[in-house]
């Protein structure tokens, strides 16, 4: 038999650039930055004052009642998953038990975590929260997308720190591939802005301190970039089998034809500068998909504007696909949305399949100086057109931990 | 302090509406909490933790379970805080 072929079917998000997809590819595509002050207090306590929140606030998309039994980071879960499930015309005919979800988040509800010590504290353990526990762990987002889609095929949630959210897109596509599903609501969402995992990123001298000009922190790529900047929100693709799609009349994106999946065993949070490990990933999601990097034309980087991080993806990409890197535009989407940790991989998975469907790389901003360092061809300030018939894009991402994971997408005629 | 019942059922209204989001006006006293008002166990808790602070009275757990319907809570708070 054959493998059982996935396709994309519909897209969600709520990213510091937008409450949905539309409105955030338009800014991606005109190269905005949804990084901001923050208005908060305690941002005078640490030494990074400026995060990217999402563009949206939750609370104009949910009902109150709902929205105080939900952990910020299920909102976004839950708002991202109902466009997306909308935009794919809401197969709810589906026999649940072929309807999975795979959710992610790298963190999980860390805020409910700390306001309820804080409640405890103060007014004591009869005044907790009975809704602390589903709301703090990590797979609750992708249980309150399961429990409200009913979805019986297995609700899973991956955790890989900043390469979750992709992993769990390609944990969907195993899914549907092991013919366990038929459609599977997957992604990632991240909801960490508060001050005691700044603290400990800034501790780490992982964010950027540009306290001056918040919307150029974010520079991946650029000589003088000083760290990554925190960012909220999430994203959310609906994955389908191929004749399911087409037998139901689906709007069909792209195809999601291949993972890649690999760990540096080198240190706890540094990246290995040699990036084997991030070359092995690349040659194994493309050979898991069946291409060749000459197929490859657009690549979505993790390059999050880390000294480190962003050289060594660089050098591991221009290895691994040799030549072939001259013709891949690669972009670095997290100079407009910043880092959304556990959402990153999703929500760059979702700007890959809108870069597929209109043929447009998106921008890489705030590149002021290109470190020479970085070999590998950049899309800087306004988006590129890609070349028209059958092209790939890659996916990459990295976690703390020496998680890599990268996907493959490709047009699908 | 004395509470009178119609005291206690107007507060039992905006807590469960606050906590469950049931509009106040369909909250009378021979409602059931779980079956008339599908009031689910963990907002429950809740529930009763709010009347505690707002009427200054004890509710111990195991006679929440007795608490079947909007008029039993009203009645034990009534008896409590006299």
């Amino acid at each position: 038999m054959s493998q059982r072929r996935v396709v994309v079917t519909g897209l969600g998000a709520t990213t510091p650039l937008g409450g949905d997809v539309e409105s955030t590819w338009k800014a991606i595509l005109a190269g905005q930055s949804g990084v901001r002050l923050l208005t908060e207090d305690w941002r005078e306590l640490l030494p990074v004052h400026f995060a990217a929140r999402v563009a949206r606030e939750p609370a104009d998309q949910m009902e109150r009642v709902e929205m105080r039994k939900l952990d910020r980071s299920e909102q976004f879960a839950v708002i991202a998953s109902r466009e997306a499930w909308k935009d794919a015309d809401a197969p709810d005919g589906i026999d649940k038990e072929r309807l999975g979800v795979v959710i992610a988040s790298g963190i999980g509800g860390v805020i409910t975590l700390l306001d309820q010590f804080d409640v405890l504290k103060e007014k004591g353990a009869r005044s907790v929260s009975p809704y602390t526990v589903p709301m703090l762990m990590p797979n609750g987002p992708a249980a309150h997308v399961g429990l409200e889609l009913q979805a019986k095929a297995g609700v899973h949630t991956p955790v890989s720190a900043c390469a979750s959210g992709a992993e769990a897109i390609g944990y969907a596509l195993e899914m549907i591939r092991n013919n366990r599903a038929d459609i599977v609501v997957s992604g990632g969402v991240e909801a960490a802005i508060h001050q005691l995992p700044m603290a400990g990123f800034a501790a780490m001298k992982a964010l950027s301190t540009r306290n001056d000009n918040p919307a150029k922190a974010s520079r991946p790529y650029d000589i003088d970039r000083d760290g990554f900047v925190l960012g909220e929100g999430g994203g959310v693709l609906i994955l389908e089998e191929y004749e399911h799609a087409k037998a139901r009349g689906a709007k069909i994106y792209c195809e999601i034809s291949g993972q890649g999946l690999s760990s540096d065993g080198y240190h706890i949070a540094a990246p290995d500068p040699d990036g084997s490990g991030v070359q092995r990933a690349i040659k194994f999601a493309l050979a898991n998909a069946g291409l060749s990097a000459k197929d490859i034309f657009h690549l979505n980087a993790h390059a999050t504007s880390t000294p480190a991080g962003d050289v060594a993806e660089a050098n591991a990409l221009r290895k691994a696909l040799g030549n072939e890197a001259d013709h891949v535009a690669v972009s670095a989407t997290k100079s407009m949305t910043g880092h959304l940790l556990g959402g990153a991989g999703a929500i760059e998975s979702v700007f890959i399949v809108k870069a597929l469907q209109d043929r447009l790389a998106p921008p890489t901003i705030n590149i002021e100086n290109l470190d020479p360092a970085v070999t590998v061809d950049v899309v800087r300030d306004k988006p590129r057109s890609l070349p028209a018939g059958d092209i790939a894009a890659l996916n990459d991402s990295f976690g703390f931990g020496g998680h890599n994971v990268v996907l493959v997408f490709n047009t699908i005629s | 302090m004395a509470l009178t019942q119609a005291d206690v059922l107007a507060g039992i209204k905006e807590i469960v509406e606050e906590i469950a989001g049931i509009p106040a006006a369909s909250i009378e006293l021979e409602k059931n909490f779980t079956e008339d008002l599908e009031v689910d166990s963990l907002s429950m808790v809740e529930v009763v933790v709010e009347c505690e602070n707002r009427f200054g009275v004890k509710i111990p757990d195991e006679k929440v379970t007795e608490l079947a319907t909007v008029g039993d809570a009203v009645n034990f708070i009534v008896e409590a805080a006299k």
